[in-house]
């Protein structure tokens, strides 16, 4: 037996999540003992073989990641779960968690047994009350089935998996800058190298994996390799999940096929523009992706191709722009997050951030000159990749260069005549 | 909870600091008991600091000088570095709220599809701005970083409940049966 929508297959929005038993009955918790029959490095060669990447918005290659840890030395070893999602515009792991825990706890217990990990954390979004109640009854129930604890199905295989529930700070999502949170501490990034697979939590083995990333785990040791890549279109592997929201008729997150494209996501699913609107662009996966526009529509939803245009797929979230609402006070608002989110550890963010939040703001209000389009591009490459510690602000500065790139006449008009629209 | 009233308007900065720092107040038996359980999931008690300030806040509302000088001797922290645990993040508040938080999300999608008049709506019914609480105590209005609630935008949250597509009707329904919980 294999499935189609292996991240979504249990969930039935208003009803309540499967209990463990149900879980089970519904073909859950096989992964583990499928596993078991491998060595835990050729568990990760098959998930490396799959092609799984992660979901997180980086992309990188899920198995690869977890080669680079270390063999065991006896010490403790740690999985962490990125359940803190607070990219803006990106709704999907919150979906997963609250309508089908089990499969996250599935894929950490197969994903730990690869790892060879000790001790599995998820750290939480604060936030995400119904997620907290959801995944403490589902942990629970882990504990009193047998699939956590001590000799795991009578195995030598013991795991223990925590809630941390976080309090609210973006940067949390940087891996290291987690690993700080969950040992107590201010959350500001780390220097890499060295990686946390090799020093991450208390200095020890740590491999930080996405919610949507691991909830793929089960699927691929059930199912097989083969059936994995045959869930994406031509070259790809598996499924995502993928939505849209802004002024559309049906705003949604579904299961699909990796390798669908914007324009079946954009009209098959959300069903296109809301009666009135028209869409003018859109950022493809959170707010830390440059602006596509219509013609990028009918782009493939993988990292490589939307690269190729000039964008990344980020957590292949649209959030649309139609043409009522002001591109520069959209940019406004994606900067105002990521001024209040920065850490505040290295310049360019700490104080660049700010800065262009101050211009777009002087623009909106009629204020902005000439000057200040010269000062925003000097600051979208100030703000990018190499001079800061982390990917924060060159996250934010995607928005703002593209921006640059196809509103250029929109910055200039709103210096000579100010802001035309009603939302900005 | 003890509040400096002894400190007369004339006394220095650094005197209000010291005075406040002679007076972490005690822990209460369940503050104690729900730290010592957070504690058995980690192998440092000091990686407990944000749990530990989440429920003081939990029981009192908010996180004072003396509850955060608390929890640092409790949990052997400097109180220097569980202070910049504390003003970290978002969600603790070290300033007195309401009984009632909002948390009204201001990013892209909600932004997109109208949240700045809900908000102008939420002050006016109010009479409250950001960072600010109703004078009956009940409301406080702050605004949230995306709540991963795009799809149903604009969303809010009131303490730990969501709500989700929003309009102002609805906003005022919310407000209503709040004030009658009260």
């Amino acid at each position: 037996m294999s499935v189609a929508n292996p991240l979504t297959k249990n969930i039935e929005i208003g009803r309540a999540p499967f209990n463990f038993k149900e879980y089970q009955a519904a073909g859950g918790y096989q992964s583990l003992a499928k596993a078991m029959t491998m060595a835990p490095r050729d568990v990760m060669g098959q998930v490396k073989d799959s092609g799984l990447g992660g979901r997180g918005g980086a992309g990188f290659n899920t198995g690869l990641k977890w080669s680079f840890i270390p063999e065991p030395d006896g010490g403790p070893r740690y999985l962490v779960v990125n359940a803190d999602e607070m990219e803006p515009g990106t709704f999907k792991d919150r979906l997963l968690m609250e309508n089908d825990p089990h499969l996250l706890i599935e894929g950490m217990i197969t994903a730990s047994y690869a790892l060879q990990a000790t001790t599995a954390y998820i750290f939480l979004r604060g936030e995400y009350t119904l997620a907290e109640e959801v995944l403490l009854k589902a942990i629970a129930e882990a504990y009193e089935g047998g699939m956590l604890g001590k000799n795991i199905q009578k195995s030598e295989f013991s795991l223990d998996i925590y809630l941390h529930t976080s309090a609210g700070r973006y940067i949390c999502g940087e891996e290291t800058a987690l690993i700080n949170a969950l040992e107590g501490k201010r959350a500001n990034p780390r220097f890499k190298p060295p990686f946390p697979q090799v020093s991450g939590l208390w200095g020890r083995p740590t491999l930080v994996n996405n919610v949507e990333t691991i909830c793929n785990i089960p699927g691929i040791l059930t199912y097989g390799v083969e059936w994995f890549k045959g869930l994406g279109l031509g070259e790809e592997s598996g499924t995502r999940l993928s939505g849209v929201s802004g002024r559309v008729k049906n705003p949604g997150c579904w299961e699909l096929p990796v390798g669908t494209t914007f324009r079946t996501v954009f009209e098959d699913y959300a069903k296109g523009m809301q009666d009135g609107y028209e869409l003018r662009a859109f950022i493809p996966g959170g707010g830390s992706t440059d602006f596509l526009m219509p013609e990028h529509m009918d782009l493939p939803m993988i990292p490589g191709d939307v690269a190729k245009a000039g964008s990344r797929l980020g957590t292949s979230l649209m959030t649309v722009l139609d043409d009522k609402t002001c591109p520069i006070g959209m940019v406004r608002n994606l900067i105002k997050f990521f001024a209040h989110e920065s850490c505040g550890w290295c310049t360019p963010c700490r104080d660049g951030l700010p800065w262009v939040e101050h211009i777009l703001n002087k623009m909106e209000e009629g204020k902005g000159e000439m000057k200040d389009i010269e000062i925003l591009r000097e600051m979208s490459s100030y703000m990018g990749p190499g001079n800061t510690f982390c990917a924060l602000a060159p996250g934010a500065a995607e928005p703002l260069q593209s921006s640059l790139k196809y509103f250029l006449d929109e910055y200039e008009e709103h210096v000579k005549h100010g802001c035309k629209y009603k939302s900005h | 909870m003890l509040i400096n009233s002894d400190v007369d308007s004339t006394t220095t900065m650094t005197n209000i600091i010291a005075s406040t720092a002679l007076k972490a107040r005690q822990l209460t038996e369940a503050e104690i008991h729900e730290i010592e359980h957070e504690k058995t999931h980690y192998p440092y008690a000091q990686a407990v600091g944000l749990e530990a300030l989440k429920i003081v806040q939990k029981h009192q509302g908010w996180v004072s000088d003396e509850s955060l000088l608390a929890v640092a001797e409790y949990l052997d922290i400097p109180p220097d570095d569980l202070e910049g645990v504390a003003t970290f993040f978002n969600m603790i508040f070290r300033r007195p709220v309401g009984k009632h938080v909002i948390l009204l999300c201001d990013s892209v999608a909600c932004w997109i599809l109208g949240c700045d008049d809900l908000k102008a709506h939420i002050s006016k019914t109010l009479g409250i701005d950001y960072g600010e609480t109703t004078e009956d105590g009940l409301f406080t209005l702050i605004p949230v970083p995306c709540l991963g609630d795009c799809d149903k935008a604009p969303s809010m949250m009131v303490g730990r409940e969501l709500y989700r597509n929003l309009t102002t009707e609805k906003i005022d329904q919310i407000i209503a049966d709040h004030k009658s919980k009260a």
